[in-house]
């Protein structure tokens, strides 16, 4: 049992799928295609209830972004948020793997998906993260 | 046919640090200082609309009825984020609208001085050893800082840049000066939080919160409030002509919300529900951007303030950078925008800053704005926007009385 548990990882939020190609999943409207990420009791756009898991582009180009310094307590400074473009699905996420500064992180930017360890629990699960680096 | 309505008595308190008095005593202020310049009582009014976001789950509105007079009216306590002052405001005016009362009185109050970051941070970050999934995310722990960010300063920062992917980049610089602007025009307004001019190199070389929003580019936390009373044009032309002649009309009084489109649950998207209230506001009171004489807009950072030149259609679309360049938005400008100071500067007592706006417009109008004075003001706009999203705009008139 402590072997397989040492190996177990949890995704940070259940639309990150993990394994050999780590991905992004969103819940897509089968009336309208709007595409969202959390748990849904109805569409947004056209109120339509019926939904489908779709894979989201692990690419994608930097739209808009601010390098924060201040942040409530326990949360780590600084760090780029961000939005990307995957393909026509925006995305919310941090640039990571680059410095946090306006000369490495630039509007329009091609960026990738990119995971990482946030730490094991006691049970051994390893959670992982993801944020987008430069492609 | 609807009736018109007035701004009949309209007060603000002094913004900033008032640590001898609580919610209520400067939710009194305001609302008695609101009926004396109405020149009525309590006893005229019909309804009370009351905003108070950091107690709202209090009865703020019934709390103030205990120290200004239980009149045993009906009380609405609000609450719509940044806009629960507009929105006070706006229940009232359609209650006199619709002819159910001929008097009402607004009134949105704020206790934040010395009040930290305001949003993010999420539910408390525990040392909890297992990662356990929750929430509509599933997610394992607080995701403020892991996927973007919760917090204000940075979710306008993304907005102001995204208007320069957009459009063209906007640098940091051109950001500054809006808030170089914005600091000048407070030294003229003795109910400021804060009146001190700022230096482009100062307002530049300051602490960074969330680029490019450093310190004074953000809105100021402080305490204040704010009241208005509002009537029914038949009900003022039974009043005397001076209270006539002071009252400002309603040319337009709108609130939306955020509609679906792509991205708006990404970052939220304050541009559209802006310009949607624009539009309605513009239709309803008969007039064009190019009428108005001054503007009051939720310049919450400076970020924030750019894009509300173009959402409020103050210039063409994508060109709000050139409008600001020009010198347009400076008092002395073709649309002086945010000569209060605005929220960065006079500051941002959320629930009061949606009445304090309609203040200073209708002092311009008045006439009465003294050093400040906005010459010859015929026609203001006044916008806030609570994220979330709740946008209001009204239009105000100088009375032809
Ligand atoms: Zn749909």
């Amino acid at each position: 049992m402590t072997d397989t548990a040492a190996s177990a990882q949890v995704p940070l939020v259940n639309y990150l799928v993990l394994g050999d190609r780590p991905h992004l999943v969103a819940n897509q409207c089968t009336n309208c295609g709007a595409r969202f990420f959390d748990r849904r009791n109805a569409c947004a756009s056209c109120s339509g209830t019926s939904f489908e898991k779709v894979d989201i582009a692990t690419e994608g180009e930097v739209r808009s972004f601010t390098i924060v310094t201040l942040a409530a307590p326990g949360v780590p400074v600084p760090f780029v948020a961000a939005v990307i473009d995957c393909g026509g699905t925006s995305v919310r996420a941090n640039i990571i793997n680059t410095p946090p500064d306006p000369d490495h992180v630039k509007l329009g930017m091609r960026v990738r998906l990119a995971t990482y360890s946030l730490g094991t629990d006691d049970q051994g699960t390893e959670a992982i993260g993801f944020g987008f680096e430069p492609a | 046919m609807a009736e018109n309505v007035y701004i009949l008595g309209i007060t603000m308190t002094k913004f900033g640090k008032h640590p001898d008095k609580d919610t209520v005593d400067l939710g009194a202020e305001a609302a008695l200082g609101a009926l004396r310049d109405g020149g009525v009582t309590m006893h005229d009014m019909g309804i009370l609309a009351a905003g108070n976001l950091m107690n709202a789950s209090s009865g703020f509105g019934q709390q103030l009825q205990k120290q200004i007079g239980q009149t045993g009216i009906p009380v609405y306590n609000v609450a719509n984020a940044c806009a629960t002052g507009a929105t006070a405001l706006r229940t009232v005016i359609m209650a006199v609208k619709s002819g159910e009362v001929d008097m009402g009185l607004a009134v949105g109050v704020e206790k934040l001085a010395g009040a930290g970051l305001l949003g993010g941070g999420g539910r408390a970050k525990s040392d909890a050893k297992v990662w356990e999934p929750s929430g509509r995310f599933g997610a394992v722990t607080p995701t403020d800082g892991r996927i973007g960010t919760d917090a204000m300063p940075g979710t306008f920062a993304q907005v102001g840049m995204e208007y320069g992917h957009k459009y063209g980049e906007v640098s940091f610089e051109t950001f500054a000066k809006i808030s170089e602007k914005n600091h000048a025009h407070s030294t003229l307004n003795p109910l400021a939080a804060y009146s001190k001019r700022f230096t482009l190199e100062e307002i530049m070389n300051d602490m960074m919160i969330a680029y490019p929003n450093t310190r004074p580019m953000c809105s100021a936390n402080c305490d204040g409030a704010a009241a208005a009373v509002v009537v029914s044009e038949s009900k003022l032309r039974t009043l005397s002509l001076e209270q006539q002649r002071r009252a400002i009309k309603v040319s337009a009084s709108v609130l939306t919300t955020d509609p679906y489109e792509e991205a708006c649950q990404i970052l939220p998207n304050v541009n559209t529900l802006t310009r949607n209230a624009a539009k309605i506001a513009y239709e309803q009171a008969g007039v064009g951007p190019d009428d108005l004489d001054l503007v009051e807009l939720h310049d919450c950072f400076a970020t924030a303030e750019l894009v509300h030149y173009d959402n409020l259609m103050l210039c063409p679309e994508g060109g709000a950078v050139d409008f600001f360049e020009s010198g347009a938005p400076w008092r002395d400008g073709s649309t002086p925008v945010n000569v209060s100071g605005g929220l960065q500067s006079k500051g941002h007592p959320i629930s009061a800053t949606g009445i304090a706006n309609i203040w200073e417009i209708c002092h311009h109008l008045r006439g009465e704005a003294g050093d400040r004075q906005i010459e010859g003001a015929k026609v203001g706009l006044a916008h806030v926007i609570g994220l979330g999203s709740a946008c209001g705009v009204h239009i105000l008139e100088k009375s032809a009385v």
